[in-house]
């Protein structure tokens, strides 16, 4: 016995509702945060992982409320995403009570800002989330290339390098999402996990294209992610977090069994 | 009243552990007072302390050494219940491998090691460094703050040092990455876990609960 791999549900919010886009559009409404973080927690999500999508000023402070909420009520690790530009946007999402932040454009327009988080608030609570789309065609050695600003903005960088780099820079943990995969549940990239979780010493987190719990299962046992990331799948209660945990385990998989 | 004071030294996330005991503290039904400070007086008038810990030991101990936290710590070891979590206990320890080498408080016996850069389970598997998720923890003896904590209940680890000593005596829990190591050190009113309490769901809400009614005894 030993580490369990982690289940995280995500929540993407907007304007203090939990939302969830195919493709980063389409957007479908599945209900009020807290509640939704609460309920995951009773069911034995092993954190929570929080992306904010909205873009408005005013958006801002209630996502920290929303935060804050959360975490008077839900003893798990909480990371925070989305928005993330400065030292004093880590500083306020941790003292709204995140556990961590998880990092994505402002790295890429500024990849010394992950170090100066890394060495302020250590390791342990910077997150670097990446965005990749599989560039290479078919029959060709596969390649990822990173993307920005919710998927639309290319930046001709290699996944993999740019993920290497990121740890080297002090991320301590890598959510990689597979922008083809997101909102298809037609599985996660295994090819691009498997490959960014032999190249770094961090752990990875599996997300985008999960749609039956098979899917989770192959995450661990071919993508080799450390922990898997899914929405839709439970935010439609199409699944419930046991179910999962339970269907893992059945094929081997160790995990927290609450 | 009870009175928990969070010792903030400024290193990382304090709200979560305040926000826990304040949980906690509600579910018992009790009148509790959390303060988060590194004001002498204000901790030296808690009923119990407790000492956390984020981030890299240099910066930390650099912290705890420039606003006197070491005396601090040491008064309330002196006379009442103290939790220390994650790089809070490591700090106790004498010294840490970390950043090049760190001297720390020297409160207990014991050493800070890294987990290497190839470590692997029994079977040969690569593990990933730094140890993050939930790991079990077995009982190696009996503690007021184990009170219905199933043994090998799961908590959340985050950490790539870990807590090595000589003396087995203050060995009060263990968890397995790569080897057996260290999960928590218990020494008269000085209970100390490398694992996240107040993260850890059930099992850690648990063990915050008995220490809000700890006496210090064993």
């Amino acid at each position: 016995m030993g580490l369990a791999k982690r289940i995280i549900p995500c929540l993407d919010c907007d304007n203090g509702r939990v939302v969830k886009g195919v493709k980063f559009v389409d957007i479908r409404d599945a209900g009020d945060p807290v509640e939704v973080a609460k309920r995951y927690s009773d069911a034995g999500a092993d954190e929570i992982t929080f992306l904010d999508i909205t873009a408005s000023h005013e958006g801002r402070d209630t996502t920290i409320h929303t935060v804050e909420a959360i975490a008077g009520e839900v003893f798990i690790p909480l990371t925070v995403g989305g928005g993330i530009r400065s030292l004093e946007d880590i500083r306020t999402m941790l003292n709204a009570g995140a556990d961590k932040v998880a990092i994505n454009t402002a790295a890429v327009e500024n990849p010394e800002f992950v170090r100066a988080a890394a060495q302020r608030f250590g390791s342990q609570c910077i997150v670097v989330a990446v965005d990749a789309k599989q560039v290479s065609a078919q029959g060709e050695p596969p390649k990822w290339e990173i993307f920005t600003h919710g998927g639309r903005n290319p930046t001709s960088l290699d996944a993999i390098e740019w993920i290497t780099r990121m740890v080297d820079y002090g991320a301590g943990e890598i959510l990689l999402t597979s922008m083809d995969r997101d909102g298809t549940k037609t599985g996660f990239d295994l090819a691009l996990n498997k490959t960014a979780s032999n190249a770094v010493q961090v752990p990875i987190i599996a997300s985008g294209g999960v749609g039956t719990l098979q899917h989770l299962v192959d995450g661990v046992l071919e993508g080799e992610a450390d922990a898997v990331l899914a929405a839709s799948i439970f935010h439609f209660q199409e699944f419930t977090i046991e179910q999962a945990k339970i269907y893992m385990a059945e094929r081997g998989i160790e995990v927290r069994v609450t | 009243m009870n009175k928990i004071a969070v010792i903030d030294y400024g290193m990382g996330n304090l709200h979560s552990v305040a926000k826990a005991v304040e949980y906690v503290g509600r579910e018992l039904g009790e009148d509790i007072d959390v303060v988060v400070t590194a004001d002498a007086a204000k901790i030296a008038a808690a009923d119990r302390v407790i000492f956390p810990g984020v981030g890299a030991i240099r910066d930390c101990m650099a912290e705890i050494n420039r606003l006197n936290v070491g005396q601090i710590v040491a008064d309330a070891m002196k006379s009442k219940p103290v939790l220390a979590i994650c790089v809070g206990m490591q700090a106790l320890m004498n010294r840490s491998e970390e950043n090049g080498g760190v001297d720390c408080l020297d409160f207990m016996p014991g050493d800070v090691r890294y987990f290497g850069s190839d470590l692997r389970d029994e079977s040969g598997g690569r593990l990933k460094v730094p140890h993050m998720g939930w790991n079990q923890v077995k009982q190696t003896r009996p503690h007021p703050l184990w009170r219905d904590v199933p043994d090998n209940s799961r908590f959340y680890f985050v950490h790539s040092y870990y807590v090595q000593t000589e003396n087995q005596k203050i060995v009060a829990g263990v968890t397995n990455y790569g080897a057996e190591i260290v999960a928590v050190l218990a020494d008269d009113n000085i209970f100390a876990t490398q694992f996240h309490p107040e993260k850890s769901q059930t099992a850690g809400l648990t063990l915050l609960r008995n220490f809000l009614q700890w006496d210090g005894g064993v």
